[in-house]
């Protein structure tokens, strides 16, 4: 296996993007990454995307994107893994190069949830879960992440505050991050003051719904060398799974997949959670930033409140946890967030992350997770 | 949802019909091609119990479609008197009314319309144990 190295990557700010279409996100976020390297070739494009088939009425957005982008006959197809689709578009690409099969790989992930109408786009997030035995209840993606946090509450007597404090940490990242949707600071009392979705999660506890598209291009280490001096390279990924309900695992309050997929990242990068100097991690609702944060391995479980309020997520702290603002601030946009927390942390490694920048960042992880915890995807990236 | 869809499930959301794992005794719900906890295929014919106790709830407030008349209502985890764990809706309680730990009982409901011209949707809720 040859190593692989993230040589560029490029960004769109996630927002309601009316004026945009699938398509166009994608080339914008494809054409940045394009225009800071010189590369002979695009040999293949593998993209992350979750709800076009609902919300766009399109499938083969591989030969879609390909075709927009000028670089046909180039192999192309998409990845669906829900919100982890980006994650798992980057294991593909990463596989792709490493294997030898093909040299510069453009990949990420593009989301255009705002051409959902009436109750679409709820509706087609929810499909992460199981059709036949959680939505047939009425079950929605914030009502399962609800019954998580219920139990976490009752468990580990965890008052909201604690969650909502993990909020205003996020909103007060993202006035730093110029991609951001949310860039502006809110109060513990903005969370707790907001509608109650699905109890306990009030809508502050939610990501927002959002647009946007990150695009990375992947190459053997040995090229990125002879091209720049600021790529960085992939030290360890895997994926892992879980069952989709909850109610099928063994502790509705362990994500298996997160901590099977942290744990093989690690040894293949041959590291430890301490290693680590910042991570993007996926907070779709605070409380999935809980349990992220315990399986991941930066603290034990029922700790995440006393990780957070001891400073131990923030710069001097443990570890700088999602410096973007992540999920809750940066914003959402289901299929491309993987790609925009693996492109976040390529930035971070390399320097280049201005007033996000974590100080003398070497080691920086990813964790991107399909539905309620039934897929994850840990990529960790190591400054050359 | 068409019809063979919701006919060839409804013993398992009516009667809550699963599989046991032969060799280690594990029940799955949903039924698996395998059992989740040791890997064994030799499952046989399982109805889960109708009693049990509340794990998690959450009142749902603003729900996916088709559902929209029906909040605020209650989804919960059960923990059954087995031990097997369910995702289901409970029912005949008012939604403040509801504690983890409550006993709970198995009891047919409707779920919901497939629109104007849809079919109406059965299934197992559980309510308060009386
Ligand atoms: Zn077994």
């Amino acid at each position: 296996m040859r190593k692989v190295a993230v040589l560029s990557y490029g960004m769109t700010k996630v927002d309601k993007h009316w004026r945009k279409s699938l398509r166009e996100l994608y080339g914008d976020a494809a054409k940045n990454a394009l225009s800071s390297v010189s590369i002979p070739s695009i040999d293949a494009l593998i993209v992350g995307n979750m709800c076009a088939s609902d919300l766009s009425d399109q499938n083969n957005i591989g030969a879609l994107l390909a075709d927009y982008l000028g670089i046909t006959p180039s192999m192309a197809y998409r990845i669906e893994a829900a919100c982890g689709s980006g994650g798992a578009a980057i294991l593909g690409a990463y596989t792709a190069v490493a294997s030898g099969l093909y040299d510069y790989v453009l990949t990420g992930g593009v989301e255009k949830l705002t051409d959902g109408v009436g109750g679409n786009t709820v509706y087609s997030l929810g499909k992460a879960s199981d059709a036949e035995y959680e939505l047939f209840y009425g079950s929605s993606f914030v009502s399962i992440n609800a019954l998580m946090m219920n139990r976490y509450m009752h468990l580990y007597r965890t008052p909201r505050e604690a969650f909502a404090d993990f909020a205003v940490l996020m909103h007060k990242n993202a006035t730093k991050n110029p991609c951001a949707q949310l860039p502006f600071e809110i109060s513990r009392e903005t969370v707790l003051n907001s509608d109650m979705i699905s109890d306990p999660i009030s809508l502050y506890d939610c990501a927002p719904v959002g647009d946007g598209a990150a695009a990375l291009i992947l190459c053997p280490v040995d090229l990125a060398k002879k091209i720049t001096d600021s790529y960085v390279e992939v030290a360890g990924i895997a994926g892992a799974t879980d069952t989709l309900n909850i109610s099928s695992r063994s502790d509705i309050l362990t994500l298996n997949s997160t901590r099977e997929a942290a744990k093989r990242a690690y040894r293949m990068a041959n590291v430890s959670v301490a290693d680590i100097d910042v991570a993007e991690i996926h907070d779709a609702f605070t409380i999935t930033a809980a349990l992220s944060v315990e399986d991941l391995g930066f603290c034990e479980k029922g700790r995440f409140g006393k990780m957070l309020s001891s400073g131990e997520m923030e710069a001097g702290g443990k570890v700088v946890i999602n410096p973007s603002g992540g999920l809750k601030a940066r914003g959402h946009p289901v299929g491309a967030t993987g790609a925009y927390q693996v492109a976040e942390i390529a930035m971070q490694l390399s320097g280049k992350a201005d007033r996000m920048q974590a100080k003398d960042a070497e080691i920086g992880l990813a964790q991107n997770i399909g539905g309620s915890g039934s897929s994850t995807y840990v990529t960790i990236l190591r400054r050359p | 949802m068409s019809v063979p869809r919701y006919w060839r499930n409804m013993p398992k959301r009516e009667k809550l019909e699963s599989k046991k794992c032969e060799k280690c005794g594990h029940v799955d719900f949903p039924p698996r091609a395998r059992c989740l906890k040791c890997g064994s295929d030799a499952l046989i014919p399982y109805t889960l119990p109708d009693r049990g106790k509340l794990t998690s709830f959450t009142i749902v407030r603003s729900a996916p479609k088709g559902f929209e008349k029906m909040t605020p209502y209650v989804l919960g985890v059960v923990e059954l008197i087995d031990r097997t764990l369910i995702t289901v809706q409970i029912t005949d309680v008012d939604p403040s009314d509801v504690a983890i730990g409550m006993p709970l009982e198995s009891v047919f409901r409707k779920v919901c319309e497939d629109g104007d011209c849809g079919i109406i949707e059965y299934a197992i809720k559980f309510r308060p144990a009386v």
